[in-house]
């Protein structure tokens, strides 16, 4: 068996020997219940579509996936754990990936369950059920993406709760920086083609095209690269705070 | 085989480990001691391939850990320090994790397992959360681990930590039925464990080797061998007893602990422990003195260690008296403070 799928089988499964899974989608659900039929307004809008949902997605992942993260490489290293893992015959890059994997499959089972809305909506309507494919799509690769940010943040600290406040604000920054709330910040003093970068980089754009049953290859290469860049870093700083 | 070559480790402006060299060959079990902070964990990381040396060249079997890590990790089995394992499994579950990541397939992986779950012990606690076992268990679950894929090479940073006495024995008997074919290195507080399982012994301070050799070897270098030990039955005068001691040809300086109420004569010439076994009965027998102990001191390894490994406040009180207290060396037998 590759080495990849026994960390992350055995990261999957610690995820449902503790209450962790089970509190998590638990909240989870109620959240997008409450986001989608009382903020979104799925009723009053009589429109046979999920954007109620996808809209306020991002901002659940927002709060929820840096709780999933914090612990991905600072228990390891809290425990010691972390030097059982990387003396055993596996690759940093099998290791960061088999971890990253788990709590992206974790997440995509969360979000998997919130097909009840999707069967009501086919009930009560006929939905573009490409589009609400196409948003969970999009869904699922950009929760990829705030946790590859989180792995990287997981393992730059041993506390959790660090690792859960700075991925939580770095998450923000980039799920808002095509937004002037972040680029009100740059734009006065710095080059037009940073501001231009740095709205570039959001999460928020990449999406919403996505959940509005866009797929832009732009979009996936975004996230892609987004995923490799972050797990690149987390390997990077893994490696040189091990010791510590 | 472990080879260590002119080995460096620098955190920052502190060095660990310092042009650090030395060979262990196959059958071989080495004790590794020095005091806390010596360098020995850190050793033990860069050996395991935890760590990345900044200088120097380790090579385990075949293989250089820095160019082929993953192959020379693999004919290594590790216990870290404190045995660190997945709290939310069992030790079953985690003992079949660790035999498919250490590459076991088929019946071998249940073989493997039922083979370290009876030789270290773990039966009862199988089906608990690894959280809820107690250090002793965890311990002996972290020395199933290491040696589940039955490894050329086995490491083991304090296996006897947290056992008690009975578990102690167990898992040294278990470290010297495994010798024959492995290279085994043993980190350990507990001096007494160096004599009982190590076919030889390198004490390491502040990151470089201050001695090493066989560990009668080393017991004989410390200054209480070839020194005899005599206790009283009854109150003796004190001084006056030194004082006959000190006039027999051969004895150096002699001292009372006046907790064991042993006197100690330490011989001026090291090389002269049997005769000054003889001469200290004659002594007695010439006085009529009423001993009830005399014994001829084998050397202490405690003894030794704390000789040279200076920086702690015992070994300077040492260096400057020239001779300890006995009373010191009572509980530092007891192994676990050093």
């Amino acid at each position: 068996m590759n080495m990849t799928s026994i960390i992350f089988s055995r990261e999957f499964k610690s995820y449902f020997t503790t209450p962790v899974a089970y509190v998590f989608i638990f909240i989870f659900l109620v959240l997008t219940g409450v986001c989608t039929f009382y903020f979104g307004q799925f009723y009053e809008n009589e429109v046979a579509s999920l954007q109620a949902l996808f809209a306020y997605l991002p901002w659940l992942f927002l709060l929820l996936i840096p709780a999933i993260t914090m612990r991905l490489w600072s228990e390891e290293r809290k425990t010691g754990t972390i030097e059982l893992l990387l003396t055993l015959p596996i690759s940093m890059q099998q290791a960061v990936l088999g971890k990253f994997l788990a709590a992206w499959a974790f997440t995509t089972v969360a979000i998997i369950l919130t097909f009840p809305i999707w069967i009501i909506v086919n009930i009560l309507g006929n939905p573009d059920n490409g589009v609400i494919i196409c948003g969970y799509f999009g869904s699922i690769l950009s929760a990829g993406g705030l946790i590859a940010v989180g792995s990287c943040i997981s393992a730059a600290t041993k506390n959790q709760v660090i690792a859960f406040i700075i991925a939580f604000a770095i998450n923000f920054l980039l799920l808002l920086a095509g937004y002037p709330m972040v680029l009100d910040a740059f734009s006065g003093w710095a080059p037009e083609l940073l501001v231009d970068a740095i709205s570039s980089l959001s999460f928020l754009a990449h999406f919403d095209s996505m959940s509005k049953g866009v797929i832009d290859l732009r979009d996936i290469i975004y996230f892609v690269s987004m995923i490799i860049i972050w797990l690149y870093a987390s390997a990077i700083i893994i490696d040189s705070k091990k010791a510590s | 085989m472990i080879s260590l070559k002119n080995v460096t480790k620098m955190f920052g402006n502190f060095t660990a480990v310092n042009n650090l060299s030395f060979t262990v060959e196959s059958g071989e079990i080495l004790g590794f001691l020095g005091p806390n902070g010596a360098g020995k964990s850190t050793t033990m990381k860069m050996i395991t391939g935890f760590l990345t040396p900044n200088d120097g060249q380790i090579t385990i079997g075949d293989y250089d850990i820095i160019e082929a890590p993953v192959q020379a990790k693999s004919i290594i089995g590790y216990l870290p320090e404190g045995a660190p394992a997945y709290g939310d499994m069992t030790p079953e579950e985690f003992l079949k994790f660790i035999a498919k990541v250490r590459g076991l397939t088929g019946e071998k992986v249940q073989e493997r397992i039922n083979a370290v779950i009876k030789q270290t012990h773990i039966q009862d606690v199988l089906f608990k959360p690894i959280d809820t076992l107690s250090k002793g268990y965890k311990r002996r679950v972290g020395l199933a681990q290491a040696i589940l894929h039955d490894p050329k090479i086995l490491i083991l940073d304090e296996p006897t930590d947290g056992l008690d006495p009975n578990q102690k024995h167990e898992v040294r008997k278990l470290i010297k039925t495994m010798a024959h074919d492995k290279t085994i290195i043993v980190s350990t507080h507990i001096l007494e464990e160096v004599s009982a399982v190590c076919s030889r012994a390198i004490i390491i301070d502040k990151g470089s080797i201050v001695a090493f050799g066989k560990p009668h070897e080393l017991e004989e270098r410390s200054q209480y061998f070839g020194s005899v030990t005599i206790s009283f039955a009854e109150d003796a005068d004190c001084s006056k007893v030194i004082d006959k001691l000190e006039q027999i040809d051969g004895i150096g300086t002699v001292e009372f602990d006046d907790i064991t109420e042993r006197f100690t004569a330490f011989p001026a010439d090291k090389y002269k422990g049997i005769d000054l076994f003889k001469k200290v009965s004659a002594l007695i027998e010439y006085e009529n003195w009423d001993v009830k102990e005399i014994h001829l001191e084998r050397g202490r390894f405690d003894n030794f260690f704390r000789s040279v490994t200076a920086g702690d406040l015992d070994s300077e009180e040492l260096n400057n008296n020239k001779t300890p207290k006995v009373a010191e060396t009572e509980t530092a037998d007891k192994g676990e403070e050093l």
